[in-house]
């Protein structure tokens, strides 16, 4: 398979072998791994569309080795791509084939659980669910959840300023992280943020969140931990057709309530889920709602009242309150399974992340369904909607000839459209080199510009991560899609209100 | 309510100086002059750009220019229920949004509702070529690029012109209420914090030496359970205070006396040893401090309770204002802001010396 990497992004000159010899000097055994058979789980990351080997796979597990990785590269002018749990969508965590692959694996432990200050000091290969199970007996927990919370790393979660079902309410990880620990390409060690509610100077942590590896090596971090609501209660409402529940969502946003999460799936996702963790969701319907409402007691309560009349009002056809534990676990377990659970109806599936403006949501799903006939690839919805996030997953069979490049293609223009409507090619999934090609389209020149100038102030030598996440401009020229001014938009049919 | 695109204009202006080589001074309204370091240059007002663009109550997000006054968007946002949960304060009636965004600060909600940066969604900016670029953008989740809109919050002007900025919006509480207990400042903390953790929606907690104060704010339910849990006096009006302590309108703030300084600290932090008055917000991580200490010392004081320091109103402006930072810090600081501003025309030194 060629590589995905541009050639412009592969103009370093490695010695392997020097390489591998400066590496040794500090780590030994296996945490440097040289043969291309143990190399090979690190190849690609959740996306597994995108493969590609690197240099060598340095696994350290003290921060005093990964500074060494790190001056050694910055030395030798060698590309470092730092990895979690590998559960990352964009391929953020691909390797470069000129690079070292760095592994923070082994950064693990939980350094420090402060209950009382509610402050939990981790290692950034602590698994992101990991956090709250630790911080559960003082009835406190990790507010970010994306789904693959029981794998995923927190230092990828800061890598990608990951989300989850209880952003909406709660926040994105740069909401719950308070201090990052780093190394830079310089090769010190540097702290931003701090366990204040704020840090003089620039806001730093607000930058490396979400800065996808591009601006240093992530080797502590603090988070906030939040006391576990008192009540929680989850509601379940169907629908005849997806636009009634997208204003439904609408209807509950303006009559002030903010729900710890609320979400929707469309039919095809519903049935798939259905038949994969028997959820008891009604299956003859074209979408369904999860609302969850949390606080004290009397809070949910009056909310609840409230939740139910307001979707009674928007047309929902039925609608069900939880009435105990095992059934609000149930309420979402269809909704957390809903990846895998498209994973047994087709070989393959692709999973997309734009956000949009709630109120297009009708208009995307139309265009989507467009899109999907006229490619011929079955695409299933799943979405964070209270916030606006989509996840419409492309069905597709590796195995057939071409069939990945279509939907690749297919995701491209998904993502175009969500542009077009006034929003973003990624609300939490990050860039990294699946997405690469449509910030062309979301950024102009000067925009791109800026992101690679910031990039330089800490990476001067463009070694950390190099061509992900902000596309060079000989790029965008060869894509061939430039920035859209407004006033000349590719669909001038959206409805704009 | 005015409504004025001034941004071809300010870029034109930017690139002029940039061509030029001329220190400008970004202003708004001018209420917050009195902050910062003390900064010559020539002045660059944005005031008169101004005006909401777009606001979509039930998608929770509010774009306006920077020159709008934070009134006019209190008032379209109560007129839909809504309000800005990070509580800007407002030191005159001409505060505008963009100075609030540069200025970064938020007012006593900030611990339950977060700050500025957090509720920050995008910005369109002019950088210090004088070309006018935006980030972010008006929904709630977006990882595209870099957090540029969060990094300029708080940023004092240094970085560039802000030009919009849109943020989240939450809904008005149902209901608001404030107390007033008779109780020392750890305890009366200790109180509220137990509160929240039960699900008591606290939205203020402030002490002066004398009396805890405390806010709730959420459905009359859940307020009116949490007035029963906590006792203690009810106001009549929630906004007498707490207003008067988010704008600086407080006896202790307005009074003649030593310079105002700001410790920002860890939650339970020990309390800071410095002679003078104090008023402590957000639980106890914010301390407003009346001092003659020298600012070495304050500084020092903050370091080991690991928080920092501000000197926020009176004293030697012309000095370190704001905490001095550790020298790998300082020097990404250096590249971020010629990363922006390579000629070093925004707001040289306002924040530090140098910058």
């Amino acid at each position: 398979m060629a590589s995905v990497y541009r050639t412009e992004d592969c103009q370093f000159t490695v010695d392997r072998d020097a390489l591998i010899r400066r590496l040794g000097e500090a780590l030994q055994g296996d945490s440097l791994l040289v043969e291309d058979e143990a190399m090979r789980p690190y190849e690609c990351d959740g996306l597994s569309g995108y493969r590609q080997m690197p240099q060598v796979v340095a696994i350290p597990e003290t921060v005093e080795q990964a500074r060494h990785v790190v001056q050694v590269c910055a030395q030798m002018k060698v590309p470092v791509v730092a990895r979690g749990s590998g559960t990352s969508l964009s391929a953020g965590a691909l390797p470069h084939p000129q690079g070292v692959l760095l592994s923070l694996a082994r950064f693990n432990r939980i350094l420090d659980l402060d209950d009382e200050r509610r402050i939990a000091t981790v290692q950034p290969g602590v698994r992101n669910l990991a956090i709250s199970e630790a911080a559960a007996p003082y009835g406190l927990y990790y507010a970010p959840d994306p789904s693959s919370q029981i794998a995923c790393s927190i230092g990828g979660n800061v890598a990608e300023n990951a989300g989850g079902v209880h952003c909406l309410k709660y926040g994105l990880t740069v909401h719950n992280v308070l201090e990052v620990t780093m190394i830079t390409m310089d090769g010190e060690v540097v702290t931003v943020g701090s366990k204040a509610l704020d840090s003089p100077g620039y806001d730093l942590l607000a930058v490396v969140n979400g800065s996808e590896g591009m601006l240093g090596i992530i080797v502590e971090i603090k988070v906030k931990l939040l006391p576990e609501p008192p009540t929680k209660d989850v509601l379940l409402a169907s629908f005849k057709d997806v636009e009634t529940a997208g204003n439904a969502v609408a209807g509950i946003i303006a009559d002030g309530i903010i729900p710890g999460g609320l979400e929707m799936m469309d039919g095809p996702a519903i049935r798939a889920a259905e038949d994969f963790v028997h959820a008891g969701y009604p299956t003859d319907v074209a979408a369904i709602l999860i609302c969850e409402l949390d606080g004290s007691a009397d809070d949910v309560q009056a909310q609840r009242e409230r939740v139910r009349a307001l979707l009674e009002e928007s047309g929902a056809d039925e609608i069900r309150v939880a009435r105990d534990d095992e059934e609000r676990a149930r309420f979402w377990a269809g909704r957390k399974a809903a990846f895998p659970a498209v994973g047994r109806i087709s070989p393959d599936y692709y999973c997309i992340d734009g956000t949009i403006p709630r109120r297009q949501l009708a208009y995307v799903l139309q265009e989507m369904q467009k899109l999907s006939d006229e490619y011929g690839l079955r695409v299933v919805n799943v979405f964070h909607a209270g916030d606006g996030n989509l996840h419409p997953l492309v069905l597709y069979d590796g195995n057939v000839e071409g069939e990945f490049e279509r939907t690749e293609e297919l995701g491209g223009k998904i993502l175009e459209l969500c542009i077009a409507v006034g929003g973003t090619v990624t609300g939490e999934h990050g860039v990294g080199m699946e997405k690469i090609n449509q910030m062309c389209v979301q950024f102009p020149t000067p925009d791109l510009e800026q992101f690679h100038a910031l990039k330089r102030a800490f990476d001067p030598k463009g070694l950390l991560n190099p061509g992900k996440a902000i596309p060079t401009l000989n790029r965008c020229a060869e894509f061939g899609a430039m920035h859209v001014h407004h006033g000349q938009l590719p669909h001038p049919d959206i409805p704009r209100f | 309510m005015t409504n004025n695109d001034l941004g071809d204009t300010l870029a034109q202006q930017v690139a002029a100086a940039a061509e030029a080589g001329t220190p400008l001074r970004i202003r708004g309204g001018g209420s917050k002059d009195f902050l910062a370091r003390t900064i010559a240059g020539e002045p660059l007002e944005v005031s008169g750009h101004r005006g909401i663009i777009n606001y979509e109550p039930t998608e929770l997000v509010l774009t306006a220019r920077a020159g709008t006054p934070l009134n006019e968007l209190d008032i379209a946002l109560r007129e839909s229920g809504q309000m800005m949960p990070f509580e800007p304060p407002r030191f005159s009636d001409a505060t505008t949004l963009g100075g609030a965004i540069a200025a970064g600060l938020s007012g006593p909600r900030r611990p339950w509702a977060g700050s500025a940066r957090d509720l920050v969604l995008g910005v369109r900016l002019i950088n210090g070529r004088g070309e006018s670029m935006r980030f972010g953008g008006e929904v709630m989740k977006n990882v595209a690029g870099y957090d540029i809109s969060r990094l300029v919050t708080g940023s004092f002007g240094t970085l560039g012109v802000l030009l919009d900025v849109s943020m989240k919006v939450l809904p008005l509480p149902e209901a608001e209420e404030a107390i007033q207990l008779e109780t020392n400042e750890a305890q009366g903390f200790y109180i509220v914090d137990e509160a929240y953790r039960a699900g008591v929606p606290i939205s203020g907690a402030a002490h002066d030496g004398r009396h805890l104060y405390a806010r709730l704010s959420g459905t009359k339910l859940a307020v009116d359970a949490g007035l029963k849990r906590l006792g203690g006096e009810q106001q009549s009006d929630p906004a007498t205070f707490w207003h008067a302590l988010r704008d600086h309108q407080l006896p202790f703030f307005t009074q003649d006396g030593p310079p105002l300084w700001r410790l920002s600290l860890p939650p339970l932090s020990g309390i800071p040893e410095l002679s003078g008055h104090r008023l402590a917000d957000w639980g106890g991580q914010q301390h407003w401090l009346r001092t003659d200490a020298k600012a070495d010392a304050v500084f020092r004081e903050a370091v080991r309770l690991h928080g920092h320091a501000t000197l926020f109103r009176g004293g030697e402006q012309g000095g370190e204002v704001f905490h001095p930072l550790a020298t790998p810090v300082r020097r990404l600081h250096v590249r971020v802001k010629a990363a922006f501003d390579p000629k070093g025309i925004f707001n040289p030194g306002r924040l530090y010396a140098g910058l």
